[in-house]
Order: structure tokens, then sequence, then C-alpha cells
């Protein structure tokens, strides 16, 4: 049965250990933003985050922000779908303690061993809900590699930030290709029933 | 009669482009009212949660609902009882769309195809797209605009099949491409399908499709027929909002339809996603403007 999770990042191995596939998540606290470039950035460039990411969630995003002063507010933000940075989040979750990535579509088999190994989860947002996102963020504490913006590495601070579902978990299920098995399953008798064979 | 000033055109181009992005049709959230109400999975049942949550914000603050501002798409009916000047409708649409962007302002979601500059304008050669059409009997000119979000419009799949391969195939090529683009297209929404005349229409036809108001059925009894079989299997698959299972994976199934070439066979599919954006103004030769869906 699906439970609800309320959190604050950054997060223990232990508490997203016990997260499970189909669970519902909220949390409080720091949120990092990042897209292709800051990934491109820290590990194809060889540029270490200027900032500990140890237990921390980060997010598939692009921001729409605006400078004043010296500070950045937020105009909106909203999630990317995933899949083009499958390929960094080994090492966001291996060599940097990465603890949960948000994003839209899931990941691939390599980013859930490393999380079944390490104990990280992918939490899944409401694809086009970016109004609903941009008011849980409280603010944009920093902005880290400021020349990538908008895909630099930001430092949110998010209240009761969610519904976020654990699509993937740390004990190896992935809620989406358990969603593809079974429509697979039932294909035949779906064909069937609209009789196209 | 005196003419119009066309400013009032580029006026509601601009207004056009801002309200679609903020202002969920009331079709559209009618249709995810109902589609909750017979959702049954706790996690899919969130899904629609934070989608109301989401409306609700952008209704109240005037945000954009989705950061994708996607690409602007304006269909024009042009009365006959009026002599409305084609060009500089044209050039107000496009004008229009750029200062939505630069006055709101929003994200320019436009790139040039191979450089990838975004000159933060939503305009540029071809862009933005609009398709012109004629109303007789009225006098008024009436502008949707569309604005086509990345994640479902990349999930667009067009096939010429042949006679010989029947309405079977045509079928099937539906339901697969729906099924193959998984949670892509932000789930559930509206899968607008184009049948009939050749490469071009048809894919047109399926972009039609996709603004027509939820509950509304095709008119010819066995398109809307084929709407409703179609609708019945694509949530049979339980793929779900958001691609994370449910009883809930399309708001609805339209379909268009055009004659076509006695060897021809075509099919293609539009997806929309759940914030099915459209926005409708209609001008009067006096100048007066109604807002719409
Ligand atoms: S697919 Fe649609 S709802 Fe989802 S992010 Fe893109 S434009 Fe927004």
């Amino acid at each position: 049965m699906s439970k609800t999770h309320h959190l604050t990042s950054p997060f223990s191995e232990e508490v997203i250990r016990s997260l499970n596939a189909g669970d519902i998540v909220y949390f409080d606290g720091p949120l990092f933003g990042i897209r292709d470039l800051t990934q491109i950035h820290i590990f194809d460039k060889g540029n270490p985050p200027p900032v500990d990411l140890t237990g921390m969630p980060c997010i598939h995003t692009a921001p729409s922000l605006r400078r004043v002063g010296d500070k950045w507010e937020k105009i909106c933000v909203g999630t990317t779908t995933s899949t083009r940075m499958d390929r960094f989040t080994p090492g966001l979750i291996g060599q940097y303690g990465v603890r949960a990535i948000i994003g839209k579509g899931g990941l691939y088999q390599g980013s859930l061993d490393a999380m079944q190994k390490y104990g990280a989860v992918y939490l899944a947002i409401v694809g086009g809900a970016a109004s609903l996102e941009t008011e849980q963020i409280e603010e944009v504490e920093a902005v880290y590699f400021e020349e990538l913006h908008p895909e630099a590495l930001y430092r949110f601070r998010v209240k009761n930030f969610g519904p976020l579902t654990v699509a993937m978990d740390s004990h190896g299920r992935h809620l989406y290709e358990e969603v593809g098995a079974k429509i697979k399953e039932k294909l035949p008798e779906i064909y069937k029933k609209l009789g196209v064979i | 009669m005196k003419e119009l000033d066309y400013s009032i055109v580029e006026e509601a181009a601009k207004q056009l482009y801002i309200k679609a992005l903020c202002e969920l049709p009331p079709d559209v959230r009618i249709a995810l009212k109902n589609a909750y109400a017979k959702e049954t999975n706790p996690a899919a049942r969130s899904v629609f949660d934070a989608i109301f949550k989401a409306i609700d914000i952008a209704d109240t603050k005037k945000t954009l609902l989705c950061q994708d501002t996607g690409l602007p798409i304006y269909k024009v009916k042009i009365g006959s009882k009026y002599n409305w000047n084609g060009a500089a409708i044209k050039k107000c649409l496009s004008e229009g769309a750029r200062r939505a962007t630069q006055e709101f302002p929003f994200r320019s979601s436009s790139t040039h195809t191979i450089t990838r500059i975004n000159p933060q304008t939503s305009v540029g050669p071809g862009l933005p797209v609009i398709y012109y059409d004629f109303a007789d009997d009225v006098d008024t000119l009436d502008i949707l605009m569309v604005p086509k979000g990345s994640g479902s419009e990349n999930m667009s799949k067009m096939q010429m099949f042949y006679p010989q391969h029947g309405i079977k195939a045509v079928k099937k090529f539906i339901l697969d491409t729906v099924i193959e683009s998984g949670a892509n297209p932000c789930p559930p929404g509206i899968i607008g399908v184009g049948l009939g005349g050749t490469a071009d229409l048809v894919m047109k036809l399926a972009k039609d499709a996709i603004v027509r108001p939820v509950g509304q059925r095709n008119p010819d009894p066995m398109l809307a027929e084929m709407e409703i079989e179609l609708e019945e299997a694509i949530n049979a698959t339980g793929r779900g909002p958001m691609g994370l299972g449910g009883d809930i994976s399309c708001l609805a199934v339209h379909i268009e339809a055009a004659y076509t070439h006695i060897t021809q066979n075509p099919v293609a599919v539009n997806t929309q996603c759940w914030p099915a954006r459209r926005a409708r103004a209609i001008i009067t030769p006096s100048g007066n403007v109604t807002y719409g869906y």
C-alpha cells in the first residue's frame, strides 16, 4: 500500500531506504536545480560542484529567474524530462552523495543500480504543474556556475515540496517499467477488443 | 465604414498568448475533474491533486501553468462580410507573439533550428505558425491561439498506410503511438488524430483535433464511435497520469478526417498534454474584442 512521507532535506540513507516505489513524498529544506549543461560542466569538463551535495535532492530544471540587486528571484520553475541526463546520475549519487533525483519520465538501469548500491531514489514530479512548483519554492538561496544560467547549479529552499511519487526506489523497483510490463501483458487483449488483430 | 485600427489585432494576439499560458479552458478543467472522479489509484489521484492546485495558483496569481511556453500557433478564421486585410493580420500576429514574450515577460521557447540561437522573441522564420480559414455570413475575425509544448509535440507521428491495410492498421498505429509516448507528453491529455488527406494535411488534421473542446465528438457517427473505442483502449492500458499507473491515461481522443487519394491511407497522431492550452478572441470590424476559448 502506498504511504505518504513528509521529509526534511538533506536526507539520511536510512530515510531514503524506507521509501518504496509508489509512495508519495513531500519535503522541506534545500533543493538543488541542475540541467544538462550543469552536469556536462561537472562531469565532462571536470569542475566539481563548489558546494556539498551530500544527502541532497536534485531537480532537473532550467528555471526562469530575475536578478534583483545581488539576489535572484523566481519567475517560473518547472521540471524537464530526465532521460537525457541519465548518464550523469550514477556520478551524482556515487561521487557526490546525492540521495534523490527529481524529474519526469524516469531514468535507466544504470541509475537504478546506483540507487540500490548507494541508497538513493528517483522522485517523479507532476509535469506541466510549474505554477505549483514555483509556489513551493520559498527562495533562490544561491546560484553556482552562474555563467551557465539558466543551466547553472541552483540552491533553492522549498516548503512542502510535492506531491512526488517514488518512481525508482533503492530496492531495485522501477515504477515506469512495472507499468510498462503490465501494459505488455494486457496488450493482446486490448488489441483484440479494438479489433486490430 | 472607417478602417479598423489593426493595433487592436496586435494587442489581441499578445493577450491571447498570455491568456493561453495562464488560464486553462473550462472544458479541459471539467474533463480533468471527471477523470479524477473515475481514478482509483492513490498515486494517480495525488497527481490530479497537484494538477488542480497548479491550476488554482495559475488562476489566482496570473502565472504560467507550465514553464514550456511552446511554439506559438494562431488559427484565424476570416469572416467574409468585412474586408479584412490579411497581410496586416499576419504582421499583427507575429508582433503580438513577440510582445507577449518580451513584455510579460516569459521565456521564448523558439530557436534557430541549426544554430540553436534563441533571440528570445518567440518569433522568426516560419513562426508563429499561422493557419488561415474563412467563414461565410459573418464579419468577424476569429483568432485561436495555441502554445504547443515540446514534451507532447515531440511524440507526434504519421504513417502513410496503403488502402489494403484498412482501418485496422490505422487504429493499431494510434494505440501503439500513445503507448510508446509513455510519460513524455504529461498524460492524461488529448490524443489528436488525423485521417486521410495528403502527408501535410493529415498532420494538420491531427492538430485541428487537439484544439476541439473536450466533450465534443466528431459529428460523423462512424468517427465518433472510433473516438470512444480508442479512448477505452488507451485507458485500458493502465499507463495512468504522468505514466505512473492508473485508470486514466487520456482525457479524450479527437479524430478529424479528410478525403484522401484512392491509393493512400494516411494517419497522424498529435498529442496534447493535460494543460491543453488555448485561447480565442473574436474581433468585430468596429474593434470590439471578446475573449474566450
Ligand atoms: S509536455 Fe506539456 S505539460 Fe508537460 S512540460 Fe511539456 S508543455 Fe508542459
